[in-house]
């Protein structure tokens, strides 16, 4: 099982992606550079991690989707690879369109740091149970959720994961950035094989992180791998 | 040639920034202000490209709105040109 975690100026929560997809998971890994043009050959799994790339300039995300890589990213996603974009990653998957939508500054204007929760909403490669809680760390300023009714009411089946109390209920005081209808996560590709979150898996995989809520995410994209490989 | 790129949130998309400097301007007494939004100004300067027709510069700039300089899920622009 084979990962690649992107990199661009400014990424910085590329090392915990890494050792969460390599020693964690036990995929073989490798960084590549936003310069590149090319995956790595046999890559199952792209990762954009979070950070500030390009120094969030204009936009959070926008000049990182116009990297050279991303030609190379789209095309997997296209043919149905699988790709995990967590906080920047997201921003980056809205930008280049990808994931529809877009993340602009949280309503209260506040960085946010701490442990959220979130609900699992649908079925998906990425998903646990539908139902499924998730106590997941958030590290954010730009993670407002926002696409306009129209698109809303496209996406209903693609929301993968609702900010929600410690319950599971989905309400305005569990809301961490003002994100519309508490989207926290959505599915996109042909075959929900992208995932955008702005909440950070990969710091919550290990006992040692407090929690292994994020681990639960790439277990379920790693059998996805696995069957999709055992069907070939 | 100069351009100009004005980058506006839509209507309906919150401006948080924009309401925390309609508070600030409230505590300074500009209390009749009632709304403040929060947009970009993009300054060009074209080279030989700019010394094209209008029309056709404008079409080229558009793109660049559409895919860079504005998100159009969030932002409209308004391009203008002179020196």
């Amino acid at each position: 099982m084979r990962a690649a975690v992107l990199l661009f100026p400014g990424s910085n929560a590329d090392i915990e992606m890494v050792q969460t997809l390599r020693d964690v998971m036990g995929m073989a890994t490798e960084v590549v550079w936003h310069r590149d043009r090319a995956l790595p050959t046999g890559t199952d799994l792209v990762a954009i991690p979070g950070g500030f790339s390009y120094g969030d300039y204009l936009r959070c995300g926008a000049i990182s989707a116009s990297s050279p890589i991303i030609a190379a990213i789209r095309e997997h996603a296209e043919r149905g690879g699988f790709v995990i974009g967590v906080c920047n990653g997201f921003q980056i998957l809205t930008e280049t369109k990808l994931l529809p939508g877009a993340l602009t500054r949280n309503a209260h204007l506040r960085f946010e740091c701490r442990d959220i929760y979130v609900r699992v909403e649908s079925e998906g490669p990425f998903s646990t149970r539908v139902g499924d809680v998730l106590r997941l760390p958030i590290a954010h300023a730009e993670g407002c959720y926002f696409a306009d009714e129209t698109t809303l009411a496209q996406i209903e089946d693609k929301v993968a994961l609702r900010y929600c109390t410690q319950n599971g209920e989905v309400t305005p005081d569990a809301n961490p950035n003002g994100s519309v209808q508490n989207i926290a996560g959505i599915y996109g590709g042909p075959e929900r094989n992208v995932l955008g979150l702005m909440p950070h898996p990969e710091r919550m995989s290990e006992t040692l992180h407090g929690g292994r809520d994020g681990r639960q995410l790439f277990e379920a994209v790693s059998r996805a791998i696995t069957t999709r490989s055992t069907a070939a | 040639m100069k351009a100009t790129v004005y980058v506006r949130l839509k209507a309906e998309v919150l401006d948080p920034q924009g309401d925390a400097v309609r508070r600030a301007l409230g505590t300074m007494g500009f209390d009749d202000i009632k709304n403040v939004r929060i947009g970009k100004l993009i300054e060009l300067e074209l080279g030989n490209a700019g010394s094209g027709d209008e029309s056709s510069v404008r079409s080229a700039l558009e793109k660049a709105a559409n895919e860079l300089l504005a998100n159009p899920v969030i932002e409209d622009y308004e391009i203008t040109f002179g020196e």
